[in-house]
């Protein structure tokens, strides 16, 4: 978060009443969404009501032992981030304020009250590149050089939105840091490698366009069956357990965006603690890099104060608008926006508001679908193209996908993958339940997979689907009857549905190979089922007995193509191996 | 310090008082009733003018003519090591007629947050011997793991099972002496539950390495919001401070919950799902998410909260939201326990997040992780096919399907079925997992890895079980 600068700061108040997380203050002069410092200890909070001479704060920090007449000091300023090289391998509490700086300053591995902290490190020094010469003429949004963020990333030193852009009169080569000129422009506008931008004001774009590349994730039944777009739209929702974070995890992991922003949303303290462990160990597919260094950690624990959870969200899609801004594409992954809904109900409720359904308040819908707007494939100011995607999870409560924060996301989002208990009770994972879920991407994403995967990726999937379709029909009836009533090819059709289960929908997140599934491997592990769907059917015309054909040795081992490196060599082995099997038996 | 006689409205557990000075929120307030009794309470909202005040040991007694005292400071637990072998009332007064305490410290009860960047990810293996918990759902140290259970069952025997046998057998091997302590809070339950806490730790030797807060049913609810909180300081004092291993029991989490309940009403303020406050969530995760590690600390705090659901319903928004907190949860399951299964775990919908984390080579055995996948799912689909049974017979299934319907059975007879006082070893645990697999043909045992097979699969197992 950044720092109060002296000159805006406006007419002081004080303290007239605490109630946990909301305050309100007599006599302070401040505007709507102004940051504010609270009480001696300086506790950073925000503006959300104003009435008559009283004006309510929501605080984001603990307000215990705050009372009536300390003083509340306003900055004039909304809640803005601070936007610069830095940002990525940091990890933020909801307010942009760096935990490891925290813990330092704090010297404790406790989060203490009124310590605050730049976003990004002031002082540090970056290479700047300059892109553009002296005598160019510059718009707001351009980029005027670049700077080695991370091993992966160039960041793009950009014009900001708010200028007028010029001529450039001086610009030069070398080590700056973020508060430095790195080029000045005929009309007075020095440019530096620091922004600022209120969060809850979405950064201008030229256009927004219909998305047409799949945000490629590594897993099997989202790319194969419920794809993600780039610059699309996602919610995950699904009771305790069924594993919403691993799925989120797996994205952030393995998704192929330029930049991951993770936003840990009102989530466990452990969860984060794994990511931060994981993170640097671990690859990004794409370029063999640490995937830390495209990845920026926003943490705001359960524990944590309520009204730095509201915000988080926020700061997080502010965060990848401006990665966006440079070209790249982003993908930003929300846990739990149940949290940040409840936040708001939290805040709402002691603010005695008039309540909506299950207490939330009546703007809940209008926030989410305004947050999740934030989203989409853009044409930016420079010109470039960029993308955020934003894949939320929600926790309902009990699993009642009936509640208002999933009937609220569902009439946004475009995807939609459905967490089931029941699934996840059997250790069917990733427990996303196929006859629930849907992408309304499919379509105009098909191309680019017929493109870069395979002709028939549509067929086989509609193929996929429509085995699995039947499945679910003919389940109904052997939950009456038994299976060995049934005639013998739907029997057969059973056997092929749990191969599609087992060997193509189930994926291993935690087994090294199985982790991450290439758009082509998930294509051949269809193709391999597919395969052994038609020679069994071809055996069953044959007369031969449908026990005779599910006993195959071969077979079993569909299941285990997941886990093979040389997944390709695997395939045409065992598809011969089947085809021989069965043809021995008529 | 001033002294108020400015009661203007007593209301359930809250008083309402008129003052002068500016009074912080969170901070501790004595009454004194007409007849010297004294009562604490503390601040829950400060106005000029107006402070709430919620009263601990209710508000009976109290008119407007009591004196009301604020103290200045927020609620604070007096830490010491000295605290092991003590019981403590629900608000931290010593009842056992020992000596007094003198603390090292006076701790903030509230408790900051861990910054999740010093946190350290909980990856040791903690051995409760119950082989339906270290097979399935792994405890690790610095874990939160509740025990959904209801009425009628017997969630407390498992828990003291649990704190009785908890060992790192790492620790053991190395020779490391890690020092482990229990703290045990008691929310509202009977003097009989808590005389069998107490008696089961006097039989065992284990109060001399606990410290004890029982708030019983008759004590005053709205204490009850401040007993774990006094727990919880002090386990992270003796973690963090003293390097103790601790293990933090907090039972019943729904008289906790109704507490709070009782206190939002009072206040009258907007209830959410139920009835209970819109800032349940938050509140509970300030309790659960104090277990954890820290780097650079040696101690550890493991969190076991216990609760009824009402109505044996999972989707009460008291199990609803600690689900959502905690890292998994114990089933106790009433079927089970009506057929003598002891202790009736139900593994299917229980869980541990960090688990995977936890076992493995080097850990506790190369295959642990595929017998547990394996077992689940063999589990789940004899689970499944019984339904089955009761309408066409076992006659009609398959010789597969009967195999798995054999395997659901002994797997709750000897591997959950182990009464209350066996404690078994993880390699024990592991060993009768194979026992109940090798039941099943080799090509059925599709999660678990080949080499693994061929070295713990025992084929004769199968043909015993023809021969019976």
């Amino acid at each position: 978060m950044s720092q109060a600068t002296q000159d805006s700061v406006r007419e002081d108040g004080v303290i007239a009443s605490v109630s946990g997380p909301v305050v309100t203050a007599r006599g302070l002069d401040a505007r709507m969404n102004d940051v504010v410092y609270v009480g001696d200890e300086g506790l950073m909070g925000e503006v959300i009501e104003i009435e008559g001479d009283l004006t309510t704060i929501q605080v984001y920090e603990e307000t215990s032992g705050v009372g009536p007449s300390e003083p509340v000091e306003s900055t004039g300023e909304p809640l803005t981030v601070d936007l610069g090289p830095g940002m990525m391998d940091a990890i933020y509490d909801g307010v942009q304020r760096p935990l490891d700086v925290l813990e330092s300053k704090m010297n404790s591995a406790f989060l203490d009250r009124g310590v605050d902290a730049p976003g990004i490190d002031l002082e540090k020094k970056w290479e700047f590149e300059p892109t553009v010469s002296e005598g160019d003429e510059v718009a707001s949004g351009d980029v005027v050089g670049t700077v080695p963020e991370t091993v992966t990333i160039e960041h793009k030193v950009m014009v900001p939105p708010d200028f007028e852009g010029g001529e450039v009169v001086a610009i030069e080569e070398g080590e700056f840091s973020v508060t430095e000129t790195v080029a000045e422009l005929d009309n007075g506008e020095e440019i530096t490698m620091h922004q600022e931008w209120p969060v809850r004001q979405a950064r201008p774009a030229a256009e927004k366009k219909t998305p047409r590349e799949p945000l490629v994730s590594g897993q099997r039944i989202l790319d194969g069956l419920f794809p993600i777009a780039k610059g699309g739209t996602a919610a995950i929702p699904g009771p305790f357990g069924s594993g919403k974070t691993v799925t989120q995890h797996q994205l952030a992991k393995w998704a192929d965006a330029d930049i991951v922003v993770y936003v840990g949303c009102g989530e466990r303290g452990n969860e984060m603690t794994e990511v931060i462990e994981d993170f640097p160990e671990l690859d990004d597919p794409k370029t063999g890099n640490p995937l830390m260094a495209r990845t920026c950690l926003i943490a705001n624990t359960s524990n944590m104060p309520v009204a730095a959870r509201e915000s988080c969200i926020y700061t997080g899609i502010t965060i990848a608008e401006y990665y966006r801004d440079m070209g790249y594409d982003v993908a930003l992954m929300a846990d739990s926006t149940s949290r940040w809904a409840e936040a708001m109900r939290e805040i709402s409720s002691r603010l005695e508001e008039m309540p909506g359904e299950e207490g939330y308040p009546a703007y809940l819908a209008a926030r989410l679908s305004e947050f999740y707007e934030r989203a989409g494939y853009f044409t930016t100011v420079n010109g470039e193209e960029g993308s955020v995607s934003v894949i939320g999870a929600v926790s309902p409560p009990g699993g009642d996908f009936s509640e208002p924060v999933t009937q609220n996301t569902l009439r946004i989002v475009k995807t939609f993958w459905a967490l089931d208990a029941d699934l996840a009770e059997r250790r069917h994972f990733p427990a996303i339940n196929w006859n629930e879920s849907y992408s309304l991407y499919q379509e105009q994403l098909d191309p680019w997979f017929v493109e870069n995967v395979e002709d028939d990726w549509a067929e086989e999937r509609q193929w996929a689907v429509d085995v699995l379709d039947e499945e679910n029909e003919l389940q109904e009836i052997v939950q009456l009857v038994g299976k060995d009533a049934l005639p013998e090819d739907q029997q057969l059709t059973l056997e092929i549905a749990r191969y599609l289960r087992e060997a193509y929908l189930q994926q291993n997140a935690f087994h090294p190979t199985d982790t991450y599934c290439s758009p082509e491997k998930t294509y051949g592990i269809l193709t391999a089922i597919h395969a052994f769907n038609d020679e069994a059917f071809k055996a069953l015309e044959a007369g031969v007995p449908v026990e005779e054909i599910q006993a195959i040795e071969a077979a079993p081992r569909l299941n285990r193509i997941g886990v093979q490196e040389d997944w390709e060599a695997y395939i045409e082995d065992l598809k011969a191996e089947i085809t021989e099997q069965l043809r021995e038996l008529y | 310090m001033k002294e108020y006689q400015t009661i203007t409205e007593i209301s359930g557990p809250l008083v309402f008082a008129e003052v002068d000075e500016p009074i912080g929120y969170d901070e501790i307030v004595e009454i004194e009733t007409p007849q010297g009794e004294t009562k604490r309470g503390q601040v829950l909202e400060s106005s000029e003018g107006l402070v709430a005040i919620q009263v601990f040991e209710g508000t009976s007694g109290i008119d407007r003519n009591a004196s009301v005292r604020f103290l200045g400071e927020t609620l604070k637990m007096p830490v010491t090591e000295d605290l092991l072998g003590r019981v403590l009332d629900g608000s931290g007064q010593p009842i056992d007629g020992g000596p007094e305490i003198v603390p090292d410290e006076r701790r903030d009860i509230v408790g900051a947050a861990i910054n999740p960047y010093s946190r350290e990810y909980p990856e040791e293996f903690i051995q409760t011997g119950v082989s339906a918990i270290d097979g399935m759902n792994t405890l690790v140290r610095g874990q939160k793991l509740p025990i959904f259970s209801a009425s009628g069952l017997p969630h407390n025997n498992l828990a003291l099972q649990i704190a009785r046998q908890a060992t790192v057998p790492e620790d053991e091997e190395s020779g490391e002496e890690s020092e482990f302590a229990v703290v045990f809070g008691a929310m509202g339950i009977t003097q009989e539950e808590a005389n069998e806490f107490m008696e089961d730790f006097e039989r065992t030797g284990a109060l001399e390495r606990s410290v004890v807060f029982t708030n019983l049913a008759d004590d005053p609810a709205v204490e009850r919001t401040v007993t774990p909180r006094l727990a919880l300081t002090t386990a992270e004092y003796l973690a963090f401070d003293k390097d103790y291993h601790v293990l933090v029991i907090l039972t019943d989490m729904t008289n906790y919950c109704e507490a709070l309940r009782e206190i939002g009403a009072a206040r009258e303020e907007v209830p959410g799902r139920r009835g209970y406050p819109g800032y349940m969530y938050t509140d509970l995760a300030q309790l659960y998410e104090r277990a954890g590690r820290i780097q650079g600390r040696d101690g550890s705090v493991t969190q076991i909260p216990i609760l009824t659901m009402p109505g044996d319903d999972d989707t009460h928004p008291i199990p609803d939201l600690t689900g959502y907190i905690t890292e998994g949860q114990i089933y106790i399951d009433r079927d089970l326990n009506s057929q003598g299964i002891r202790p009736p775990i139900n593994p299917l919908p229980s869980l541990s997040r960090l688990m995977d984390d936890g076992i493995g080579e080097g850990l506790t055995r190369e295959d642990h992780a595929d017998v547990s996948d394996q077992m689940y799912a063999a589990y789940a689909e004899g689970e499944d096919l019984r339904d089955l049974v009761n309408i066409v017979g076992r006659e009609a299934l398959s010789e597969r399907d009967n195999k798995y319907l054999d395997f659901a059975e002994r797997f709750e007879a000897e591997f959950v079925n182990q009464g209350f006082d066996t404690d078994r070893s993880i390699e024990e645990t592991l060993d009768i997992g194979w026992d109940l697999l090798s039941m099943l043909p080799k090509s059925e045992l599709n999660r678990i890895d080949e080499e693994l097979i061929e070295d713990y699969y025992h084929e004769d197992a199968e043909s015993v079980e023809a021969e019976a």
